[in-house]
């Protein structure tokens, strides 16, 4: 440090041309703030001299001094004369990000640091870890090629820590590094280590990574961060910034084919007609055979344009604008390769998809698929099975809920060129794009592709819900419309006495289920007595009436596919019959919402009670009109003695025994 | 796979984003505010579309306040390369007579640029616009994607950001809603100068040493580019062997006594001084987590 400090100052052009031959590598930090990582990443900032003076001095001001502060002589930069000790601040600060997670404590996000050293620049892209940041962990991790994975040495290796090195795995992540950190909470002991060390090779050993090395810190102390430590003698590795400094990462992928995206077409005039990409892998020389996917039209490479003159050949990842010999058609989302060594082609893949949407990933539902350079829409035929993102297990799944990763088919609309991510990364992911929203709600690793006439395919058409052929040739079931909507339809009628309960539970309801991304619909007074039923008395009749055509109405929605919820007096259990007499059998649950008539008289929210006490309101049920309990309703809910929300626990749970609610799981 | 220097894999990141986002939409626009940064992403955008020139127009948001240095040097170098420049200010603020010395940075800011930037946006129905923002400067910008998603208001809301995984950037938006777009997310200060030097980019004057009048401030020594400058009674310009380590409204930039005139020497200087850059801006300072609240409000 010192050294290079003098070169800067005496030979700067020196100094430039060295920096200049510097490589770059992106690596992601996995682990949760009790872990110390951002600890650890302000420790390596600190430590190898990269804090601007005036990031510090605005730290003092803002950091919250550590119940247990650093000792003092402890924290003490490679380039850090010109600093205050570092006694006084948490260097976690450093590297937290935004106002309100500064309030909170935590980090909500992605956050990205840069730092270099003479031999590198290294992007950081610091991930927070609890689960339900699965999905921003791994966009931290699609663009590293290291992951620095923290275990607390005094918990060892955890279901956190499973979950963060699967997720690191699973985007193909090859070089892992695993902190164990507070080595100084446990005495610096290296039992402790080697255990931890142990364990985790066990666990590790599927995951595929190429280059696994444990090494023992204490952020907190800078020990073995960027300077070895000298409370653990017997640990004979390297640092942590040493691993880093030194990592072999250009052989990561592995496909040495030419894929080549157009991204855009350039034609600046009539002469000039070049495809400008990114080589995302292998090579391309003038004079090559090139194959366009999809159309598999063949030509030849006239030229390699650059800004900075035309180039005999030209490698990944260089960006470059080809011209081709032969004016054949070609547009942005095609790919140039070379015609001896083509990537997949086809519309039916296996994949493995990280869920990100607020509401679950159903299969037979069209999304926008993003892959390389292409737009398509298309659908995901079936889930295969859930991974478990802790345990690694595989369970069935229905649908695939935020932060779920699973193994997925997935059918497009249109051809497109592909690799096993495994092989290629760039060629093998994809982005789901929900179509009415234009959110990212999902990010998906090919595995293979699968021939559109294998025999397997052939029957999920006839069965399946992502039937584009078999819509043409018979009419959409009621089954085929609930599928699309990945439910099971169904009336959960509510019945009980004015002020009992039941519009607010019913409100309740819906709300829980649009949460889990279920279609809905709730029919009560408000919007069918001013419409469909204004022309309709209060007489009993009128009343019957009424009843029948909700039921019908509930009945056409449930043949649409939706959960219809319901919520009124409906006093007669004759009426209530004829409903359920419309409907399958396993489609209509009655749920009697039960408390008593002078609870209900109490509560009187609409002041109806007093009217009818008053004799303003004639045949008002309860007081001159009667209510018949149902004998056996699918549920009893006495509203009296709970609160809304373990009623509609209750209501939840008889949803749940039934198949319709969406689980979590 | 070639190893590629990090200025190398740097270029190589931001021609991608910048062909993506020519390639997808309809009417994108780069800010160029024609500080280092604006010059390195100009350079950038000539080498990404030649044998062409960038289909996209340049815009600067004109508070009228610019060092003159500035101008000059945006129209000629406009003029060079052969470009669609689009100079926009607020007429309204100008009516009002904002100013940054009767009405502070904040609102002079807020009207000038910021809103100068929404009414702009709005009136050529730009639907991407590039920014030479970088991921290093602040603390906010380190969590910004590099296609950031702004809604018909031009807000940008920091806990509702798109997942951003590859380089699968996600460019579809509804009408009137629009993206931002960051071609140096990557770069730090050190980068660009860095390759300012290798690449041998053009930059505004300012940001080399030379002796410049100047007054000095609450510990900021302010140039005095003009008559509109409001000196207090007695108070004198002096001449100062001074450089800028940004630029902005010169009333609002803070010099730095310096002694580089090369790109070499800023390096140095940088490399040996560990202080951040955006100590410079005084708009910075108005309190904690101030650019991430500038930000929910459209500002760049």
């Amino acid at each position: 440090m010192v050294a290079l400090a003098e070169l800067i100052r005496s030979d700067i052009h020196a100094y430039l041309q060295a920096r200049e031959r510097q490589d770059l590598l992106r690596f992601i930090t996995c682990g949760s703030v009790d872990d110390g990582k951002s600890t650890l990443i302000g420790r390596l900032l600190y430590d190898s001299g990269n804090v601007f003076q005036d990031h510090l001095e605005a730290l003092r001001k803002t950091s919250v001094p550590l119940a247990q502060s650093q000792e003092a002589g402890a924290v003490q930069g490679g380039q850090a004369q010109g600093m205050a000790a570092g006694g006084e601040i948490d260097l976690a600060f450093l590297v937290d990000g935004l106002q309100s997670e500064r309030e909170q404590g935590i980090t909500i996000d992605v956050a990205h640091r840069y730092f270099a050293t003479a031999r590198r620049k290294f992007i950081i892209a610091d991930c927070p870890g609890h689960v339900q940041y699965t999905r921003n962990m791994a966009t931290g991790a699609s663009t590293a090629n290291l992951a620095i994975i923290l275990i607390d040495a005094r918990k060892g290796v955890l279901s956190q820590t499973r979950r963060h090195s699967f997720i690191v795995s699973l985007v193909g992540i090859r070089h892992a590094v695993i902190a164990v950190n507070k080595m100084d909470l446990v005495d610096h002991d290296q039992e402790v280590f080697e255990r931890i060390a142990a364990d985790y090779r066990t666990f590790a050993a599927g995951l595929g990574f190429t280059d696994l090395t444990l090494v023992p810190v204490s952020a907190k102390h800078g020990d073995n961060v960027v300077r070895r430590s000298a409370h653990m003698p017997w640990y004979q590795g390297p640092s942590i910034l040493e691993l880093l400094e030194t990592v072999e990462v250009t052989d990561d992928v592995q496909l040495q084919a030419l894929r080549f995206p157009v991204q855009y077409v350039n034609r600046p005039h009539l002469d000039f007609r070049g495809f400008a990409g990114t080589i995302v892998t292998g090579q391309v020389r003038r004079g090559d055979p090139v194959m366009v996917l999809p159309s598999k039209r063949t030509s030849r490479v006239k030229s390699i344009v650059t800004a900075a003159g035309e180039l005999a050949e030209a490698s990944a990842p260089e960006p470059v604008t080809l011209t081709l010999e032969d004016e054949i058609d070609i547009s942005r989302g095609d790919m140039l390769v070379h015609p001896a060594e083509p990537a997949g082609l086809g519309t039916l893949m296996d994949a493995r998809i990280l869920w990100m949407g607020e509401m679950p990933l159903v299969p037979g539902k069209p999304y926008v698929f993003r892959t390389g350079t292409k737009y398509v829409r298309g659908t995901v035929v079936r889930i295969d099975y859930q991974i478990d993102v802790n345990t690694q297990e595989q369970h069935p799944a229905e649908m695939l809920p935020m932060n779920h990763i699973g193994q997925c088919r997935l059918h497009l609309n249109e051809p497109v060129a592909f690799d096993p991510y495994e092989l290629s990364p760039k060629t093998g992911s994809f982005i789901l794009i929900d179509a009415i929203t234009n959110g990212t709600v999902g990010a998906g690793m090919i595995i293979r592709g699968v021939e559109v006439d294998a025999p397997e395919f052939v029957a999920e058409i006839d069965t399946g819900p992502v039937t584009n052929v078999v819509w043409h040739t018979h009419k959409v079931s009621k089954a085929e419309r609930a599928g699309l909507k990945g439910q099971r339809p169904c009336i959960v009628w509510l019945t009980g006495l004015s002020g009992s309960g039941k519009s607010t539970l019913a409100n309740a309801l819906e709300q829980a289920l649009w949460m889990r991304g279920h279609h809905t619909y709730l029919l009560d007074g408000d919007n069918v007595r001013h419409g469909l039923n204004k022309d309709l008395d209060f007489s009993d009749a009128g009343r019957v009436e009424n009843i029948r055509r909700i039921g019908e109405v509930a009945k056409l929605m449930v043949d649409a596919g939706l959960i219809v919820i319901t919520a009124f007096i409906s006093p007669f259990k004759s009426e209530r019959a004829l409903v359920r007499s419309i409907v399958n059998d396993d489609e209509f649950l009655e749920v009697y919402v039960d408390a008593p008539l002078e609870v209900c008289e109490a509560r009187d929210p609409k002041g109806l009670f007093r009217r009818a006490r008053a004799g303003e309101i004639r045949q008002f049920t309860g007081i001159d009109s009667p209510y018949e309990p149902p004998d056996a309703p699918e549920l009893r809910i006495q509203t009296g003695g709970e609160s809304v929300e373990e009623s509609l626990r209750s209501l939840l749970a008889l949803l749940g025994a039934r198949g319709i609610l969406r689980g979590e799981k | 796979m070639k190893r590629l220097t990090h200025l190398q894999q740097l270029e190589a990141e931001s021609i991608h984003i910048l062909r993506e986002v020519a390639a997808e939409f309809e009417r994108p626009v780069m800010l160029y505010s024609i500080g280092k940064d604006s010059s390195v992403m100009l350079h950038l955008a000539m080498k990404a579309f030649h044998p062409g020139k960038p289909p996209f127009p340049l815009m600067h948001i004109d508070t009228t306040w610019k060092f003159r240095e500035m101008i000059e040097f945006r129209d000629h170098e406009t003029r060079r390369l052969g470009l669609d420049l689009i100079v926009y200010t607020n007429q309204e603020g100008l009516r009002a007579g904002i100013n940054p010395f009767d009405h502070g940075s904040r609102k002079h800011t807020d009207v000038m640029k910021t809103e100068a930037l929404k009414q702009a946006l709005d009136k050529y129905r730009f639907d991407a616009a590039f920014g030479g923002a970088r991921r290093d400067e602040e603390a906010s910008r380190a969590k910004e994607r590099i296609y950031s998603f702004r809604d018909r208001h031009h807000r940008w809301d920091p806990k509702n950001q798109r997942p951003e995984l590859w380089n699968l950037y996600n460019g579809r938006i509804n009408k009137g809603e629009s993206i931002r777009v960051f071609p140096l997310s990557n770069w730090t200060e050190l980068d660009v100068w860095h390759y300012i030097h290798v690449e041998n980019i053009p930059v505004v004057p300012l940001y080399f040493a030379k002796e410049r009048p100047v007054v000095e401030r609450d510990g900021v020594l302010i140039m005095v580019d003009d008559n509109r400058m409001r000196l207090h009674p007695g108070e004198q310009p002096r001449m100062e062997m001074v450089r800028f380590r940004t630029l902005g409204c010169y009333p609002l930039t803070g010099a730095m006594q310096s002694t580089a005139r090369t790109v070499p020497e800023i390096l140095q200087e940088m490399l040996l001084a560990h202080t951040s850059e955006r100590v410079g801006r005084v708009i910075d300072h108005d309190g904690a987590g101030s650019m991430e609240q500038k930000k929910r409000e459209g500002y760049f």
